[in-house]
């Protein structure tokens, strides 16, 4: 049970409350106590949670809602909109210094993941017309600073560091001379991880604070903390003003309830998120996406922004056009397959779907490998086999397998796969005529 | 007596925070309610939780707390706050020595960042003034400068390092490794790997795959599985078990960590759900500050 994410808890504890017209406040307090379970098993601090539910169980218990039409979507609506404004309003950007060099000095605990976020915000910064510089002042864990350079040196982005200095102070000012001669405009400083309570390298930050000119401060929160993440937070925002956070590792399947907490003690925004082992796979933070994810709604938003950079919206009226009369054929089964994969691995993109969890993705993975195989055994067909698969006899299948690597089983599965698509597409179409909306991109 | 006294000390001192706000927490509790009622196993239930003890366990234990409170007619705090205390050290097995024979295999995993390769530098160190020869695999070859990383571990405590190239098949170190252990007749193989996220399958894949390689070419030897926590992470380390699980049979936990303010409840989850016993808890940036875990001593040192 205790695996069971937010997104589903959250949904079965709506789900109890959709199924009625009219709630009661005992409804209310039901669904209250879901949530607070929910949050608490995403990690969300208990006292944040406390005044959480409190805050929306006063929202909730009122006319709004019991007097709405439909009362189930007006609570899912004021818990989303409360989430939002905890985690932060709108999209926060990194503070750029009207005097060059911006300074940004990456803060947190050991292995939250200060370097490689380091380096991931440089090539970002890189890609947006800075000239970044990133600085090696982690002198405690060994090789720290190699580890900065290698990362550095993938992205194109110049490390400074002094090999045999152990002082992070001198190192830092050292880099900001030597930025301020080299035109970089913009300076990362890496330190090393350290605990919230050890003095001694908490003063260590303090002390670069006042002696290099640091524009942004920022905090690198791993989204798997727990809840002490209070704690961490608090403690780093009081000793050095923080100005903003990073959550990190959201790629695993931590519901990240740190966020929620972390924004709630420090009432600074979370500026970014790591969404991956490579070094491109830093995202802005989106407080409304994330409460979206959070109860389920899936992140639609993000899905429908990446699928329209990747589809074409002209090939997806032909095939719309198609479908109605249709026409669909394995041509246009391979064209979706291909934009598919352009779309990034499908388990990123059926995560961003509302209902999907991550146990029915457990075998997506292995899909991905028959995508390929699909794509294969389609190419292997004339274009006249692939205009009406009915004329593939067993010896085209024969054929077909031998020219695409695979079996004739393969083959015999993928029509069948087929069929049954144009069997769906035939119902979506049907939907459609009866004014239940436009489906723009059939992704089943 | 006076060594197990030692290593009671070194966690303790290591716990001061974790106690003091445990502690302070359950005393203020305590203090506060003078007779056993409703509202002091509330509170002490909250107390878990903030443990990151999780709000399933949490419950249990406080169900098992409130038995024990009618049957054995428990009326003032301090006698509760014992029965907390041995309902939670009954979760956690009790003492028992993680004993290598030699040849030993330890494969080391764990999510990214939560301190695998000092881990492993401490673990050498300890089995090195144990007089043990110690022969370390450098099988992350993913992170930068990881393989480094290590190396240097090894020159800090006189271990052999086993490595290859950045970026090569992690397998193939771990069977050159395996090799080396043998011809070097060394006690104890300690692989590092790279930390991964447990959800991503082909990660996971190249963990089993690993794992294969050691049951394979090393079968004469004890093999032992230590999954990395770090004692900041919440709920999310029952998943991370439950995943590494399914790679590589974990024989054991290391709690990284404990030297801040976290308080590592989620071990106590993890015994109680998958049965999988911690074996030695970090507390500190030291090479000895890598202790040999003693469930009474972690009770103790939570609660005094």
């Amino acid at each position: 049970m205790a695996f069971d994410s937010l997104t589903e808890k959250l949904q079965s504890a709506f789900k109890k409350l959709r199924g009625k017209g009219k709630i009661t406040e005992a409804d209310i307090r039901e669904g209250m106590r879901e949530i607070k379970l929910a949050l608490l098993e995403a990690d969300v601090n208990f006292k944040v949670v406390k005044d959480f539910v409190a805050k929306v169980t006063e929202r909730a218990v009122g006319a709004e809602v019991l007097e709405s039409l439909t009362p189930g979507q007006q609570i899912v609506k004021i818990v989303h909109e409360e989430l939002t404004a905890l985690m932060g309003g709108s999209n926060a950007k990194i503070n750029i210094s009207p005097k060059p060099p911006t300074v940004i000095m990456m803060t947190g605990l050991q292995g939250a993941g200060k370097t490689t976020t380091a380096a991931k915000l440089g090539g970002l910064m890189k890609k947006q017309g800075k000239r970044p510089l990133l600085v090696a002042c982690d002198v405690y864990r060994p090789a720290a600073a190699l580890q900065l350079e290698v990362v550095g040196g993938k992205l194109g982005v110049p490390v400074f560091k002094i090999a045999d200095s152990k002082s992070p102070v001198d190192i830092s000012v050292a880099a900001i001379a030597h930025a301020q001669k080299n035109g970089n405009d913009l300076v990362i400083i890496d330190t090393a991880g350290r605990l919230h309570i050890d003095e001694a390298l908490m003063a260590e930050l303090i002390a670069i604070k006042s002696s290099v000119p640091v524009t942004e401060t920022l905090l690198v929160v791993d989204a798997m903390t727990g809840q002490d993440a209070v704690s961490v937070a608090k403690s780093f925002n009081e000793q050095l003003a923080l100005d903003g956070v990073i959550l990190t590792k959201l790629d695993g399947d931590a519901r990240g309830g740190a966020a929620l907490s972390v924004r709630a003690v420090t009432e600074k925004p979370i500026k970014f998120i790591g969404t991956g082992e490579k070094l491109e796979d830093l995202e802005p933070f989106h407080p409304e996406r994330m409460a979206r994810r959070i109860l389920g709604m899936g992140d639609m938003l993000t899905l429908i922004e990446k699928a329209e950079q990747t589809f074409d919206m002209k090939k997806a009226e032909e095939l719309e056009s198609k479908l109605r009369k249709q026409q669909f054929d394995l041509n246009d089964f391979l064209e979706q397959f291909e934009q598919m994969k352009n779309l990034g691995p499908l388990e990123n993109v059926l995560g961003m779907l509302p209902g999907v969890n991550k146990k029915a993705l457990a075998g997506a993975q292995l899909d991905e490998k028959k995508m390929g195989r699909v794509g294969a055994i389609i190419k292997s067909m004339t274009p006249k086999e692939r205009r009406n698969p009915d004329i593939i006899n067993s010896s085209r299948k024969r054929r077909i397998a031998a020219g695409s690597g695979t079996q004739v089983q393969d083959v015999n599965a993928l029509l069948k796969q087929f069929e049954q698509m144009k069997v769906m597409f035939k119902q979506f179409g049907n939907m459609k005529k009866g004014g239940k909306g436009k489906m723009r991109f059939p992704f089943a | 007596m006076v060594l197990i006294m030692g290593i009671f000390d070194k966690i303790k001192s290591g716990l001061t925070k974790t106690r003091e706000q445990l502690s302070a927490r359950t005393m203020d509790v305590i203090s506060l309610f003078s007779k056993v009622d409703e509202a002091l196993f509330e509170e002490l239930e909250e107390v878990l939780i903030m443990s990151d003890v999780g709000f399933e366990t949490s419950g249990e234990i406080i169900e098992r707390l409130r038995q024990k409170a009618r049957e054995e007619r428990i009326q003032d705090g301090e006698a509760l706050k014992k029965a907390l205390q041995s309902i939670i050290a009954d979760i956690m097995g009790a003492d028992e020595d993680f004993a290598v024979g030699t040849p030993t295999v330890i494969l080391v995993i764990g999510v990214n960042g939560v301190g695998k390769t000092t881990s492993i530098g401490k673990l050498a160190g300890y089995f090195k003034s144990q007089g043990k020869k110690v022969v370390l695999a450098a099988a992350d070859t993913f992170r930068a400068a990881a393989i480094d990383q290590l190396e240097i571990w090894a020159d800090r405590t006189g271990a052999d390092i086993i490595k290859q190239q950045e970026g090569s098949d992690p397998a193939s170190v771990v069977y050159d490794a395996v090799s080396a252990a043998k011809a070097r007749r060394a006690d104890v193989l300690i692989c590092d790997t790279a930390g991964r996220l447990h959800n991503k399958k082909n990660l996971m894949d190249e963990l089993a795959k690993i794992n294969k390689i050691i049951d394979r070419e090393f079968p004469q030897a004890q093999k032992e599985v230590l999954l990395v926590l770090d004692a900041t992470t919440g709920q999310n380390a029952l998943s991370q078990a439950k995943s590494f699980k399914e790679a590589a049979d974990i024989t054991g936990i290391v709690l990284t960590k404990l030297d801040g303010t976290a308080k590592g409840g989620i071990v106590i989850a993890i015994k109680q759900e998958q049965d999988i016993p911690v074996r030695f808890v970090g507390v500190g940036e030291k090479a000895d500050d890598l202790q040999p875990f003693s469930p009474e001593d972690y009770v103790r040192a939570l609660f005094e």
